[in-house]
């Protein structure tokens, strides 16, 4: 007994790096990725149960009806789940090892978010002239934390996004290119998901 | 400067990367000295540095606390004042949870995880340096607070609102939140890796059911970590908007409810005190079977009852806020649900007895302490089940009955586990065993200093006294018996002889590190895969990755079974010197590990001086951040292993090799 355990020489162990021969078979970087994902839920969870204890917390004249422009935050929620498409358009072509339409679709997914963020901007300085600011009422703090949590998501995303351009550009990308492309792209995926839910909780439900 | 020759087994890797160095800066490349530590990703030598460290916060955390009997331990107490009391017990339990308690099980966590599940190194060891570097930044920069207006005040748990720059006006609780922020990254970072390298790096044939039982403890807290951390990162960045930009999250005036911080607090403060008790749980459940000379008993019912306290530990977090006016239906389920968790709880205790019933007990030191914990904490787990029962728990709210509690469970359950794996792995470690004598005075004398201590408190707790009370008269202390002031002085002198408790283990560590005898490679007659190699173990952790047929392979390399259908007879066929002397015989010739960097230090240096900029000048964050993001890059376009040009002389170029199974 004693012998053979020892002496088998392990040659298929070691090779985690390029996704094969770790115990489940998942790559380890895109196991991270999810249990990652699993903790932001948490995360999320918590800025959405504030805002949700807090949303009816204003004074009469400040509340999401005086705000809220449906239109142009629709028209924002739609820019981003297109980026959604795009990412898997991107995460096909890594896949079929076509750097250029990688990088092109990476880049339309990268500028889709910026327009997103850039309307939260806008969002965001509008709602400050018309008198919502962060501390005005608990609704507007804890409206802005999560929404604004968010923003800072997606232009970490947009910074990924960009740099994996870059990187697959200069070919400097260390292993597996269509791995780390698919890694952006599942931290994509959330946090759009998590926008659908923050659109509906925040903007659509009434009070 | 020196000469740095490449080690040998160290080759050049055959990823398609540019292998230029950083202009003027070389890659760090050495194995010994101090640049060695500093920029190091190995496992077992972040495992040091991380019980190292948090060895000197347990001390840090002690004097807070024989200060704060200082002042109890008479009438009119003059030691510290009202304001520096309250610093003093909330930075001692900070430093005790934080600092000394979690980052201690990190190091076992780190140095015993990849040994025992027969793996070369954790599945990132860059993100790992990060965690430890993000621990020991965070654990500095709070108590820097200290000298720079003085520390956090509002207890460990910080309720809203008196958390609020009117009721806590110094920036200590701000140092209290951005600090804890940090040590929270590396608590999340060092979960994530953690539960990746148990699930994708064990040993071929290792099912998770063949797996070490410390290991499956750890793994059950990493989970918790992983799901419990984000909940008091969204808690702290409220109240730093609170505090730092003025939000109203918890001013009542504003119309903001209080409990939510007490909801949030608690969602991640129950799974974090099994984050604390399991890796103890785990220690001793190792512990036990070597010393009794047997299996453990039931280990899948140990395993599973790990895992349901890991899962029930969710729905409890409520008793903590019994008084708090929650209604009659919330009280109820959480009372409930509080006394199921006792469940779980007890089927340890119980394994565990049945493990030491009728085995060869051998009582060394670390036995000592495993046997200290199953009685220590099984009171402290009596007093908590009363603490379930709502009625009662109302009554003892914010008492010393509620300080008894928690010192049985967390010193006589975490760190009595503790101590029992410092004196259980001590020798894998260093190479050298820690003196026994001196060990059995060390467990002694904490024994009876923790009795001393906690026990007077259930006491004086049932009196009425209240935690966080700086003072208490004589002439209203009570007569006879229950006279409050006999007991504190008690509890005051027990303090100081389980501080010179934990002082005799220091005075063991000097004393053994000064003989020159080597431990034997397998002193304790081990049953998991860590003992499988040398000590302390090589770089590459094993010559050759064992293959797992059995839970305990260690021991069933070392034993066969003669005996004959459900008679078991272990007959020795070989011993620890012979296996491993075999395994070198058969080395992995081309084996190479990753190369040390400088990223991880950079980029968790980067974090307090964010958030010093959060207290002091907001410039500093967009500072900080831009070092965070130049180090990020840094990071990602570094390749795996140093180039030849990093070493002093070049290196020869090698061939193409085998890869330790490691990324990040």
């Amino acid at each position: 007994m004693a012998d053979t355990a020892v002496q088998v020489a392990v040659d298929e162990h070691g090779h985690d790096d390029h996704g094969h021969a770790t115990t489940t078979g998942l790559s380890n970087n895109k196991l991270a990725m999810w249990l990652f994902l699993g903790s932001e839920c948490l995360l999320f969870g918590g800025l959405i149960s504030t805002y949700m204890l807090y949303r009816g917390r204003h004074s009469a004249s400040a509340g999401p009806d005086q705000f809220w422009d449906i239109p142009f935050t629709s028209a924002s929620s739609f820019v981003l789940l297109m980026s959604s498409l795009t990412m898997v358009l991107a995460v096909t072509a890594a896949k079929r090892k076509d750097d250029r339409n990688t990088r092109l679709w990476l880049t339309v997914t990268a500028i889709l978010g910026s327009l997103f963020v850039a309307g939260q901007v806008y969002e965001f300085t509008t709602f400050y002239r018309e008198g919502l600011g962060y501390t005005t009422s608990l609704f507007s703090s804890s409206f802005y934390t999560l929404t604004g949590f968010h923003g800072v998501h997606v232009s970490i995303g947009v910074i990924m996004l960009l740099a994996a351009v870059g990187m697959i550009l200069k070919n400097r990308i260390p292993g597996d290119k269509a791995e780390v492309v698919e890694l952006i792209g599942l931290y994509w995926h959330f946090v759009d998901i998590v926008w659908i839910l923050i659109f509906t909780l925040v903007y659509l439900i009434p009070a | 400067m020196a000469l740095i020759e490449k080690p040998a087994p160290i080759a050049v890797p055959d990823v398609a990367t540019p292998s230029s160095s950083y202009g003027v800066f070389r890659r760090p490349v050495e194995s010994t000295g101090w640049k060695s530590w500093l920029f190091t990703i190995d496992h077992k030598k972040l495992g040091i540095m991380y019980g190292a460290v948090a060895l000197f916060f347990f001390l840090v955390g002690g004097f807070e606390a024989l200060l704060i009997r200082l002042q109890l331990a008479g009438p009119d107490g003059t030691i510290l004042d009202a304001d520096k009391y309250n610093q003093m017990f909330t930075m001692h339990a900070t430093t005790m949870v934080f600092l000394f308690v979690m980052p201690m099980a990190a190091a076992f966590a780190n140095y015993f995880v990849p040994l025992q599940i027969g793996a070369r190194d954790v599945a990132f060891p860059r993100i790992n340096a990060f965690g430890f570097w993000c621990f020991l930044f965070g654990g500095i920069f709070l108590n820097t607070s200290w000298i720079l207006g003085g520390a956090a005040d509002g207890g460990w748990f910080m309720y809203a609102p008196n958390s609020s720059v009117p009721f806590s006006p110094t920036s200590g609780i701000d140092f209290w939140g951005l600090g804890l922020q940090i040590t929270g990254i590396a608590s999340l970072t060092g979960a994530i890796n953690l539960i990746v390298t148990v699930i994708n790096m064990r040993a071929p044939g290792m099912s998770l059911m063949k797996m070490p039982i410390f290991t499956w403890m750890i793994l059950v807290v990493q989970f918790l970590l992983l799901f419990a951390i984000p909940v008091i990162t969204v808690a702290l960045f409220l109240l730093m908007f609170q505090r730092n930009f003025d939000a109203t999250f918890f001013t009542v005036e504003a119309g903001a409810d209080p409990l939510l911080w007490q909801h949030l607090f608690w969602i991640f403060g129950h799974p974090e005190v099994y984050i604390l008790i399991l890796p103890s749980f785990g220690i001793v459940s190792e512990v036990l079977p070597v010393f009794s000379r047997k299996p453990l008993f039931g280990y899948p019912l140990v395993v599973f009852s790990g895992a349901a306290i890991g899962f029930v530990g969710w729905g409890v977090w409520a008793h903590h806020m019994f008084a708090s006016g929650l209604g009659p239906i919330s009280v109820a389920v959480f009372s409930v649900a509080t006394m199921a968790i006792a469940i779980p709880t007890g089927v340890k205790i119980v394994n565990w007895t049945m493990t030491l019933w009728g085995g060869k007990l051998i009582f060394t030191t670390s036995m000592l302490f495993a046997i200290g914990l199953i009685v220590q904490f099984t009171i402290g787990g009596l007093s908590g089940v009363t603490h379930a029962v709502a009625p009662s728990d109302t009554q003892q709210t914010d008492t010393y009955y509620i300080v008894a509690h928690f010192h049985y469970v967390l010193f006589g359950g975490a760190i009595l586990g503790i101590f029992a794996g410092l004196y259980y792995w001590w020798p894998k470690v260093f190479g050298k065993l820690l003196d026994e004598k001196w060990g059995k005075w060390n467990f002694w004398t904490m024994i009876v200093g923790m009795n001393l201590t906690f026990g007077p408190m259930h006491v004086v707790g049932l009196q009425g006294q209240p935690r966080r009370m700086y003072v208490h008269t004589a002439a209203r202390n009570g007569e006879g018996f229950f006279n409050i002031t006999f007991w504190n002085l008690v509890s005051s002198i027990g303090a100081f002889i389980l501080g010179i408790g934990v002082l005799l283990f220091f005075i063991n560590v000097v004393i053994s590190s000064r003989r020159s005898e080597k431990a034997p490679l397998d002193p304790w007659d081990a049953r998991s895969l860590e003992w499988l190699t040398t000590s302390p173990p090589k770089e590459h952790n094993f010559d050759v990755i064992p293959t797992v047929g059995h839970l305990d392979e260690f021991f069933h390399l070392k034993y066969e079974d003669r005996g004959e259908g459900d008679h078991h007879d272990f007959q020795q066929v070989a011993t620890a010197e012979e296996l491993i002397a075999e395994q070198e015989a058969n080395a992995d010739e081309h084996i190479h590990l990753p190369s040390p960097s400088y990223w991880p230090i950079v980029l968790a240096f980067a974090l307090p001086v964010m958030a010093y900029g959060v207290i002091y000048n907001l410039l500093l964050v967009p500072a900080g951040a831009a070092i965070a993001l130049a180090s990020m890059f840094g990071w990602s376009l570094e390749p795996h292993t140093a180039s030849p040009a990093d070493y002093d002389p070049p290196a020869p170029e090698g061939g193409a090799e085998l890869e330790v199974s490691t990324n990040g």
